[in-house]
């Protein structure tokens, strides 16, 4: 299936990802500007609790906007609904973004942003999935993500239930060998409901992950494991829909003949995105800004959004 | 001569107990075969069971769950932290995935994902676990579980259970499944003696007196209950009079039961194949010196690595055998009567 990027997708095209209920699937320029919203609540969360990784929030941004304003089946109003779409944000760090999600969606009231790494807030420095409405797994150690998701898919599949699996993982974090187990094991499930999406921001806590441990061709891994792997611009928002979107519809079809492939979407993004002076630069991977400096990203972020 | 009162021993083992032939002659099963036997029983009650292995179901017999429920079977390949955390996954979703495999490699290998996808978001998961302690003797010490006791026990809403015979398994290997959240199930490589009757009365958290006595108390964990029920024995023929606590749950701890045998004995030898550090010696002994400080002794894994070699011999070479056991019992009474 392909959906045109730029308009709504039709009832027909969509009758799987029944969207919300209680929200229309955003338009591209509505989730452009959304992920615009996301941003700001990224900047002032950080900002006021002087804590928290900005960078990797930011590149996620776009993808994690899509997943949650348009492409997932959802219900913000029942966020234990057993046939939810999941969402593990694998690189559990960047939780800002998932958080700020969650509440522009309606899974709780946006004063919590205040709250983040607080005493007794629901907004845990790392997302845990008992404190927060929403979270559906906790995460923070990384290398976890794509294991629990590939249980989470083997569960929907053996209750037949059709729900899907998303999992972000970073360019990074796939340095840890147990991502690679599951990698392994997906296609030998045959778990087309699941999607893996790489936030490959480049950078990672110490530089350049080409620096520190160079990869090579994250999308020749994983097809040699059997997955289906696309290369995208994961800050591109209409590109990140297509994928998606295509992903999910992927989820039905057989890839190959009695066999469902799972999907790797290898999304090349910028750290920071958003705020030229975060914009690929390490120091940003978990430093807070000061008040001038969040003003100053604020101010960028909002001028663009309205440009 | 003192007569001894037992509970819930077979009355085979008690023949057995007195001729001192339980551990050359008792009929027994390595408690991984109970474990894998039970869950069939257990997956055919509750649909919800589902049962993962990483490559070691043959060895384990988990291979008969495979067989009655293939959709319900998931072999992960030699892959620990994916199958540890894929079960996190399944559990969310309301099934009840019981990830099984070696304890050295479950509690190390995939520690992580055991404490934070597992235990700190309590997630339904248990963790099956065979060759625990030196019971894998001739395998040598990268396949003996020493540290898994101690390891699960500092995992905050770790259920820690390691029971002492085929039929108590069995048990434990029910309750798990019925208990909400996760359970460690601690299981041995070679046979232990079935020592009890069909009446005993398992429950996850309660440790139960096999055996009266008012000199001392040996509590016991696993495959050293047996040990300490002949070591009991051994000691009611030199005139002490010696209680045996099958403490098959390390976490919650019977704090109870432990206080009573201390209050009542006045003297206490634990007796663990895992070693002394942080396991049930360590959990016994943190009970009594915040409530009620008596004379005790550790008996288990002296801080080293084993060697290969058979079982039996390995608890003689490494200071756990029974003669060891009741060394320390008589020393513990010792120290007491020469406070008294």
């Amino acid at each position: 299936m392909t959906v045109d990027p730029g308009t709504m997708p039709s009832d027909a095209g969509s009758a799987r990802a029944v969207v919300n209920g209680d929200l229309a699937p955003l338009t591209i320029a509505q989730l452009e500007r959304m992920a615009g919203t996301i941003r700001c609540d990224i900047i002032e969360m950080i900002c006021t609790a002087q804590a928290g990784h900005p960078g990797g929030s930011l590149s996620a941004a776009d993808i994690v906007t899509a997943l949650y304003f348009r492409v997932m089946r959802i219900d913000p109003r029942n966020p234990s609904w057993p046939d939810r779409d999941r969402f593990i944000l694998s690189k559990g760090h960047a939780c800002p973004v998932w958080y700020s999600a969650l509440a522009e969606r309606g899974y709780f009231d946006k004063r919590h942003l205040a709250t983040l790494r607080r005493l007794d807030s629901i907004l845990q420095g790392h997302p845990d999935m008992r404190k927060t409405p929403g979270i559906d797994m906790t995460a923070g150690s990384l290398g976890h993500g794509l294991s629990v998701g590939l249980g989470m898919a083997l569960g929907g599949r053996l209750q037949g239930r059709d729900y899907h699996v998303w999992v972000v993982l970073g360019d990074g974090e796939v340095q840890e060998g147990s991502v690679w187990e599951a990698a392994m094991a997906a296609p030998r499930w045959n778990l087309g409901n699941l999607t893996a999406i790489v936030d490959c921001n480049r950078l990672q806590n110490d530089g350049y992950v080409q620096d520190i441990m160079p990869a090579g061709s994250l999308a020749d891994k994983w097809r040699a494991f059997g997955w289906t792997a696309r290369e995208i611009d994961g800050n591109d928002m209409a590109e990140v829909v297509r994928a998606l979107e295509e992903a999910r519809a992927g989820s039905t079809a057989p890839v190959r003949a009695g066999t469902m492939a799972p999907v790797c979407i290898i999304a090349h993004t910028v750290k920071g995105k958003g705020v030229s002076y975060m914009e690929d630069v390490a120091a940003w991977h978990g430093r807070a800004p000061c008040l001038e400096e969040a003003e100053l990203a604020l101010d960028e972020i909002r001028r663009a959004c309205a440009g | 001569m003192l007569a001894s009162v037992t509970h819930y021993i077979r009355s085979d083992v008690l023949k057995l107990l007195e001729d001192g032939s339980l551990l050359t002659h008792g009929a027994g099963q390595a408690t991984r075969y109970a474990y894998a036997e039970a869950i069939v029983d257990v997956g055919r009650r509750d649909p919800r069971v589902v049962v993962l292995d990483v490559d070691v179901a043959k060895s384990l017999g988990t291979t008969a769950f495979a067989e009655a429920f293939p959709e319900r079977a998931f072999n992960f390949g030699i892959a620990e932290q994916n199958m540890v955390a894929a079960a996190a996954g399944l559990a969310t979703t309301g099934l009840i995935p019981f990830a099984s495999g070696y304890a050295v490699f479950l509690t190390m290998r995939a520690l992580d994902q055991v404490r934070n996808s597992i235990h700190y978001p309590r997630l339904n998961v248990k963790i099956a676990s065979s060759h625990g302690g030196i019971t894998p003797g001739p395998d040598g010490p990268t396949h003996q579980g020493q540290e898994d006791l101690s390891l699960m026990r500092a995992i905050a809403n770790a259920t820690v259970v390691a029971a002492a015979d085929p039929l108590t398994t069995r048990l434990a290997t029910s309750a798990a499944a019925a208990w909400e959240g996760p359970v460690y199930l601690s299981f041995t490589r070679d046979p232990v003696p079935y020592l009890y009757t069909d009446d005993y009365p398992f429950e996850i958290g309660k440790a139960v007196v096999v055996r009266d006595g008012l000199d001392a108390t040996i509590v016991a964990v696993r495959d050293m209950v047996c040990q300490a029920l002949v070591a009991a024995e051994l000691l009611r023929t030199r005139g002490l009079s010696v209680r045996v606590v099958d403490c098959h749950t390390l976490k919650p701890l019977d704090a109870q039961t432990i206080l009573s045998a201390a209050e009542e004995t006045g003297a206490v030898v634990t007796a663990e194949s895992n070693t002394i550090i942080g396991g049930l010696g360590s959990a016994v002994a943190e009970i009594l010196v915040e409530n009620y400080p008596v004379p005790m002794q550790r008996i288990g894994l002296r801080d080293t690595y084993a060697e290969s070699g058979p079982y039996p011999d390995l608890l003689v070479k490494y200071g756990m055998s029974t003669a060891h056991i009741a060394a320390a019992v008589e020393n513990v009474v010792e120290r007491k009567r020469a406070r008294a």
